[in-house]
């Protein structure tokens, strides 16, 4: 290699980069092993006396167990939420790309003019609609609005239409499959890869929901771990008594991100694959 | 189940094209309430939590709820005071601000890391580019907690530094880095795509005839994925525009820095659900909303590139 000399200088550049993405893991690694005087007295990016399970303890017993509750909230919003507007987008998706019906351009048409409504200008009309439906505080107010997604429509109509040609369907049909096995069991098995690239980003999106569920909850049972855990640095911040340590606080974000991260690895290539498609095309 | 309806021994006459119009009518309209019927949730929710609460938010603004009369129909006296408002003009100004010094910055480094991983092949590369995504894979709130006490002068490492990261003067940058560190990953991966769908033949030659590395990564790669950094840049700019998580998570470590109408998504909030003021809330989320989107749809037709919308 000729270019020896720039490489060497590339990498010098990505180091640097890596340690500035990095260090604030790192900090929360070592930060989560020690007691709340630890915190403040040890240096911060090097471990001191080892309190890690103490830590995990005082988080899983904090307010009589709350966590644990939030953690199973932020699953079942995350797995609900994702399940269902996979659902919807890929039965809708598919209509738009295959079947004809009228009306259909004109929906369509609709979708891709209001796909840049930005979400937040929605949450507080949706509150007061929800108030008015006696739905305000219930797991349904975080979960219905959460079941719309018009971009994973919008991408699985355009994946359906460049890679599901319309011989294959016509041939389902041709043999005597109804429109819904010709979609059970021919468009749905073509469509998987970017099926699971809308549901990762729909569960992902749900479990990293903050301003919905924020302003729909006020029974702390009902919380998902984002906005449990804003309350508990909110008060600790404050110095309000019976308030969860520095050291819960930053033990529990520690765990939050921990299956984040294990699974964000396991599946980067259905990530890539689906910020290409929405980003790029 | 609808295929049970399809007599079997139908199925091979329908294939010719001398099949009977009256059993391809029928399959039309078959196929038409099928499309609907696939299509309907979708509609249902499309209305219910899109189309109603927009309406919804524009009457609610259009009116005035008065101690006397209760609600009162007011024009657009919600958006003349909302325009005049000097604190809805200071969060204005401020996620100005913060878009055109942390969008440019944050692009840049995205940029910078795209063009590196594109142009080294080693696992150092490799590990790089799944280290600089990794942020991007943590909730916003838990980035800003984290921050938040990466910035603390009694815990954090960096408090030998003698900064106070989140005085008045310094908070907004405090921000700015937080969502640097989020976003850049995810936008490097973005560009990188683009990179990679380039022809490499194209510098092959520019290589031939003597030009350096980092000449073709500025002056051939660059250009060529003009359209991907524009969309990169318009999503950003439409975040910063509502910019709500990170400054409200924040706001305890100085209320009088990250004030009650630090951005207008806060001041927003804070209106409705401090002060009960709904209806001039939702005029400066529907205010905030439709800049939003008529910018991005006007950015989106000047530029004309083959973009996200086809």
């Amino acid at each position: 290699m000729s270019l020896k000399k720039g490489s060497v200088a590339a990498h010098v550049v990505m180091g640097l980069m890596a340690i500035y993405f990095l260090l604030p893991f790192w900090w929360l690694l070592v930060a989560a092993t020690k007691d709340n005087q630890g915190l403040f007295d040890s240096a911060s990016l090097w471990f001191s006396d080892f309190h890690l399970i103490d830590n995990l303890k005082a988080l899983f017993s904090q307010d009589n167990g709350v966590y644990l509750t939030w953690v199973r909230n932020s699953a079942f919003y995350a797995v609900v939420s994702g399940v269902g507007s996979t659902v919807v987008a890929a039965l809708a998706g598919y209509a738009f790309a295959k079947l004809r019906f009228p009306g259909r351009n004109a929906l369509f048409s609709l979708l891709l003019g209001l796909i840049m409504v930005p979400a937040t200008a929605l949450v507080l009309p949706t509150y007061l609609l929800m108030s008015q439906a006696n739905l305000v505080d219930t797991i349904w107010a975080v979960i219905l609005p959460s079941l719309l997604n018009p971009f994973g429509v919008y991408l699985l109509r355009v994946y359906v239409h460049d890679s599901i040609p319309e011989e294959m369907l016509e041939a389902a049909r041709i043999d005597g499959a109804g429109e819904l096995r010709v979609f059970t069991s021919v468009a749905l098995p073509a469509m998987k890869p970017a099926l699971v690239t809308v549901l990762l980003f729909g569960i992902v999106a749900s479990w990293n929901n903050f301003f919905l569920p924020l302003v729909m909850l006020s029974d702390d049972q009902l919380y998902p771990l984002t906005v449990g855990l804003r309350s508990w640095y909110m008060s600790a911040i404050m110095g309000n008594g019976g308030a969860a340590t520095f050291s819960v606080i930053v033990t529990g974000a520690l765990m939050a991100i921990v299956p984040l991260i294990a699974a964000f690895l396991m599946l980067q290539r259905y990530w890539r694959g689906g910020l290409t498609i929405g980003a790029v095309k | 189940m609808t295929e049970v309806q399809t007599p079997p021994a139908a199925a091979p006459a329908a294939a010719g094209p001398s099949a009977a119009p009256g059993t391809r009518r029928s399959a039309k309209v078959k196929e038409a309430a099928t499309g609907w019927l696939f299509a309907l949730p979708f509609t249902i929710l499309l209305i219910a939590f899109l189309l109603l609460p927009m309406g919804y938010a524009f009457k609610i603004s259009l009116y005035r709820s008065t101690l006397l009369e209760g609600e009162v129909f007011a024009f657009f006296d919600n958006y003349q005071q909302a325009f005049s408002d000097p604190l809805v003009r200071e969060g204005v100004v401020r996620v100005l601000i913060f878009g055109l010094v942390q969008t440019p910055v944050m692009i840049g480094i995205a940029l910078v890391a795209a063009l590196l991983i594109d142009a080294t092949t080693s696992r150092f590369s490799r590990f790089f580019r799944l280290a600089a995504f990794v942020p991007y894979a943590v909730p916003v709130v838990i980035g800003t907690l984290m921050w938040g006490f990466l910035y603390s002068d009694s815990i954090g490492p960096l408090s030998g530094l003698g900064i106070d990261f989140v005085s008045g003067d310094t908070v907004l940058a405090s921000l700015g880095n937080i969502t640097t560190w989020q976003w850049a990953g995810y936008n490097m991966i973005v560009l990188y795509a683009a990179l990679q769908g380039l022809p490499r033949e194209t510098y092959e030659s520019a290589r031939i005839d003597g030009a350096s590395e980092v000449q073709i990564a500025l002056r051939i790669k660059t250009p060529m994925i003009s359209s991907a950094l524009i969309l990169a840049t318009l999503f950003t700019i439409m975040g910063t525009l509502q910019f709500f998580t990170e400054p409200l998570i924040l706001q305890p470590l100085n209320p009088g820095a990250i004030t009650q109408h630090y951005t207008p998504n806060v001041y927003a909030y804070n209106q409705a659900f401090s002060f009960q003021q709904y209806n001039y809330s939702a005029a400066i989320s529907f205010l905030l909303g439709a800049v939003v989107f008529i910018g991005s749809y006007i950015f989106l037709f000047a530029t004309r590139k083959r973009s996200a919308l086809r």
